[in-house]
């Protein structure tokens, strides 16, 4: 079957199975590897994207359910000329990654966190985390990051 | 991991959605998917039709009608947790919606999709069991409404036909007092067992993940009625009940939590 997705601003069409998941059509027919697949059973959130602007999990959405839809993965969020999101920023300096495999999906769910919270405390940044999983353990500076990053952009508008 | 092949039909409509379902018996229906598309996954579901029913854009609202809310099927587990009409009206569900799964799951799955997957470790389908709820359902010969005691069949299974779409939930209001136990060991975990109590004019106790079908704690609630404190309502909270075992807990250990949890949740119900 025919999908249509808006990723990262721009139509993509793919002919794909219906039982294709979003994931496999993000990284195997688009190659945007860039969201990982993890536990594959919608536990740990490795593969988390926006899907009109809201978190999902990647592995436990059909291609077909996004068709028509706008699809956000980490590749869109910087600026064209390499100039991180202020929320990849402060990953960056909050030293919000040890391995690095839950971080594409651990940015991601934290933009539908800033979306969702005019104001952010620790407490909600910690329980909007809570379907992403970290093995290395390393929460601690991803909430310090995300927390960061809610006060750069709120300073910034 | 990949389901078995299918073949994929979106419904623009419950009519169409009806029809496609009436012309193929091993056909399912898709709505948000988070129940289904991960049976579909381990190959423990494999049908050979899904009937997308996502895009029927009036399948989603909280509205009141009288004495119930009416919820459309479609409505998300996010959309009921941050429901104003629903905070005010029937507290207990938007308590239950903010725990289901993550936040990530709680934006595609829906009350419809969980309810007719009808799991008995689900939280959904047992917090409208002790409300009372009753389902809508439409078929080829029309419009039903099916009461929440006569919905949940056995494991996996309710009173819905392979051609019905659950369209509709409706809730009673006037269970203003209400308490929420959830017994896991992670936040996004299932329950190992999860009590729901509501009191209105009269005291109604769900129990999550004690049978194969969620389950009224019909023992604690017969006890209250007749005037029992709530320890002794709680002492006899699992007779009744068919827990299982599994990695998480034994059949003894669930009979015991849901002691511990219905005294706790009728304690907090004061």
């Amino acid at each position: 079957m025919r999908v249509e997705v808006t990723v990262n601003g721009q139509e993509r069409v793919a002919d794909v199975e219906p039982r294709t998941l979003l994931v496999h059509l993000l990284r195997e027919h688009f190659a945007l590897t860039g969201t990982n697949v993890g536990c594959d059973t919608s536990s740990c959130g490795a593969c988390t994207v926006l899907l009109d602007g809201e978190s999902v999990k990647s592995c436990t959405v059909l291609a077909a359910q996004a068709d028509g839809r706008a699809v956000t993965t980490i590749e869109g969020l910087a600026d064209l000329d390499g100039t991180l999101h202020p929320l990849q920023r402060a990953f960056q300096e909050n030293h919000a990654l040890q391995c690095g495999y839950c971080t594409p999906g651990m940015v991601m769910v934290s933009m539908s966190i800033l979306a969702e919270h005019d104001t952010l405390d620790e407490a909600t940044v910690r329980e909007g985390l809570e379907g992403n999983l970290c093995r290395c353990t390393g929460y601690h500076n991803i909430v310090k990051a995300v927390l960061a990053a809610k006060e750069a952009m709120g300073a910034s508008r | 991991m990949y389901p078995s092949s299918f073949d994929y039909r979106r419904a623009s409509s419950v009519q169409e959605a009806i029809a496609m379902l009436s012309s193929d018996e091993d056909a399912k229906v898709l709505a948000g998917g988070h129940s289904l598309i991960p049976l579909m996954k381990l190959r423990l579901a494999s049908p050979s039709m899904l009937v997308d029913i996502g895009r029927i854009s009036n399948l989603s609202y909280v509205r009141k009608e009288g004495s119930q809310v009416a919820i459309g099927a479609l409505t998300r587990h996010r959309d009921v947790e941050t429901s104003e009409l629903l905070a005010h009206e029937v507290p207990i569900l938007s308590k239950v919606a903010g725990q289901i799964g993550d936040p990530s799951v709680r934006h595609v799955g829906t009350i419809g999709g969980s309810t007719a997957h009808g799991d008995g470790a689900a939280d959904f389908p047992a917090a409208l069991l002790a409300l009372g709820a009753t389902m809508v359902a439409e078929g080829p010969s029309g419009r039903r409404e099916i009461a929440a005691s006569e919905f949940f069949k056995g494991f996996l299974e309710t009173a819905l036909a392979p051609d019905e779409i659950l369209t509709e939930i409706r809730v009673p209001t006037g269970f203003t007092k209400y308490a929420f136990q959830k017994f896991n060991r992670r936040a996004q975990d299932w329950a190992i067992v999860g009590v729901v109590a509501v009191r209105g004019e009269r005291t109604n106790v769900g129990f999550i993940n004690m049978g194969p079908t969620p389950l009224r704690a019909t023992a604690v609630e017969e006890r209250l009625s007749a005037g029992a404190s709530v320890e002794e309502a709680a002492a006899v909270a699992d007779e009744g009940t068919s827990p299982s075992a599994d990695i998480n807990a034994s059949v003894e250990y669930r009979r015991h939590l849901a002691r511990v949890l219905v005294k706790r949740a009728l304690s907090e119900l004061g």
